[in-house]
């Protein structure tokens, strides 16, 4: 397991990656990235048990962007775990490639265990991934993360009453809380609080941490499966363009895409040199 | 025929252990025996069909093959985006099984008439389209989809459908099954309303006109073999199927034609483009639309004596 000093050195990196490849390749949904660093991050590097080198085995767990908007910063984590020579990323959005602004499939691309973008398809094709592993009697975890935004979509619900109800507790849900979505403030688009509360009502054992605390997250995931035998929500309360300061909290990062200053700036900011 | 799925995917989950059944909250008692041979493997899902579809998607990305069941408006245009997405995108080998297809549910009102899955399903890459004649090639449309790996959809009709096959026919997927040979006209047909396509064939018989009846259990793919084949025999084809006509069977033998510059003539038989917001049985409804034997001979009839 990595310390949480590497994991947040791993996060500053993930970063700016990001932030040069939405540059280059006019990608949008920094903000949504930038919120889900560190839930990726401490997910791939002291959570999941994985191996790039054999990511086909059946026992391994499953980690799905529900949130598929989120796949630049994905794509970065994923090379960085080792599943892809980073390079690969050099041609990100050109024409012919696979790394678009949502994940492909996953015959296409190592580490990918569903294709997304359609939100609210994610949470249920990993809910089937944890149920097969009921019935095969494998020991694999499925972990999904979400948006709050991504909440709207019914789906998501009918998906969260299955798994409470048949305590699929396997299942492990992050919801990455930036309070944003597309045009508003989620809560003032539907009203999505008290978030803990619901997902607790559909038969969840749920937590609230500070998305950006590699500590508080990794105590969330020691916790699960949860001795209760019910699924988890992980509530991770962050900002939606976590680590730049002219970004942070700022729902213009959804479709903005920085210029050659504001990339050296972010990167100065992050302590990134070269 | 729905007993016979039942009958049938209990059979199979016997000799196959990765087959699970998904089922939309209907088919009360009618899964028990399939709950005897493993309860671990049969989920009432609720009326859920969205997510229905999406877990069946990732149990089949894992390993198992999933069968999805309910009634067909709400396994096909309920969660059509889930189908496109999950199941076709990631070529997931689901089997979609929509029951009460067509008109069967015509006094159940338009919200349980499915008169547009063959059409839509159609459209998706990847997904093989079956709509078997009767028991006996659903029974055997079941068998063949799960030794493929790719998705699947059968509509279904509901209970008490006439036996077609006497005996067990030759069954492969995108092979249609000829039923009568005939040497004038040529009956295309597919799912349940065969009933009314052999007796319209015996109508026709009576007038003289020699008609070859065709079970087209697949739509997609299209048997264009057979079409080829019986193009260069008979001088009018016509398609009958209960479903639209617009984009089912009949469109996708119109494509056909099209795409080989085909001179034979189509009849297509079909629903018209129209909610029926009357309440009546499926043998009222079948009539409303012209889809019984009489009327599908006699429009047959007066078609091929114009040639």
């Amino acid at each position: 397991m990595s310390s949480i000093e590497d994991i947040q050195q791993r996060s500053r990196t993930l970063r700016s990656r990001i932030i040069e490849t939405s540059h280059k390749a006019s990608m949008p949904h920094l903000g949504s990235c930038l919120s889900c660093v560190d839930i990726l991050s401490t997910l791939y590097f002291s959570v999941l048990k994985i191996d790039p080198k054999d990511h086909k085995s059946p026992l391994r767990d499953r980690f799905i962007l529900s949130k598929g908007h989120g796949a630049p910063a994905l794509f970065q984590v994923l090379a960085m775990r080792g599943f892809y020579p980073e390079s690969w990323l050099d041609n990100y959005g050109e024409d012919g490639g696979i790394f678009a602004e949502h994940p492909p499939t996953p015959c296409y691309l190592a580490g990918i265990e569903a294709a997304t973008g359609s939100l609210g398809h994610g949470l249920p094709m990993g809910l089937g991934m944890a149920l097969a592993a009921r019935i095969l009697n494998q020991q694999y975890n499925v972990y999904a993360l979400l948006s709050d935004g991504e909440c709207n979509e019914g789906s998501i619900w009918e998906a969260a009453m299955f798994a409470g109800g048949k305590k699929i507790s396997n299942l492990c849900v992050i919801i990455d809380f930036n309070k944003w979505q597309a045009t508003d403030r989620s809560q003032d688009v539907l009203a999505l609080d008290p978030l803990a509360d619901k997902w607790k009502a559909f038969g969840w054992d749920t937590v609230e941490v500070d998305g950006h605390d590699i500590y508080q997250l990794q105590k969330a995931f020691s916790n699960f499966p949860s001795k209760t035998g019910k699924p988890m929500a992980i509530i991770a309360h962050t900002i939606k363009g976590k680590g730049v300061s002219f970004m942070e909290d700022d729902n213009n990062w959804h479709y903005r895409i920085p210029n050659e200053e504001e990339v050296k700036k972010s990167k100065m900011e992050l302590g990134i040199n070269q | 025929m729905r007993n016979s799925f039942a009958d049938e995917i209990t059979q199979l989950a016997k000799e196959d252990k990765r087959i699970v059944l998904l089922s939309g909250d209907i088919g009360n008692k009618l899964f028990d025996k399939f709950k005897e041979v493993d309860p671990a493997r049969f989920h009432n899902c609720g009326i859920a069909e969205a997510n229905m579809m999406s877990v069946a998607a990732g149990l089949a990305m894992s390993g198992l093959r999933s069968i999805v069941y309910t009634i067909t408006p709400f396994t096909t245009t309920r969660c059509f985006e889930q189908i496109r997405v999950d199941v076709c995108y990631h070529e997931a080998p689901v089997i979609i099984v929509g029951t009460g297809a067509g008109l069967s549910y015509a006094d159940l009102g338009p919200t349980h008439h499915s008169l547009e899955d063959l059409a839509i399903l159609r459209t998706l890459p990847g997904m093989r389209v079956m709509a078997p004649c009767d028991a006996v090639e659903l029974r055997l449309a079941l068998r063949e989809a799960l030794k493929g790996n790719s998705p699947v959809y059968i509509r279904i009709g509901k209970k008490g459908e006439p036996k077609i096959h006497n005996t067990t026919p030759d069954f492969i997927i995108g092979k249609s099954i000829t039923l009568r040979e005939g040497s004038d006209v040529a009956i295309v047909c597919a799912g349940t309303i065969m009933t009314e396509a052999l007796a319209a064939a015996d109508l026709l018989h009576v007038e003289g006109i020699s008609a070859e009846v065709v079970s087209m259990h697949t739509i997609k793919p299209l048997d264009d073999a057979y079409l080829v084949k019986v193009a260069g025999k008979c001088k009018l084809l016509a398609t009958i199927e209960e479903h639209g006509v617009i984009g089912g069977l009949g469109s996708a033998v119109a494509e056909w034609r099209s795409e080989t510059n085909s001179p034979i003539p189509q009849i297509c038989f079909g629903t018209p483009d129209e909610f029926m917001h009357e309440v009546g049985s499926q043998e009222y409804a079948r009539k409303k639309y012209g889809l019984k034997a009489g009327n599908i001979a006699s429009v047959i009839t007066e078609r091929y004596k114009s040639l």
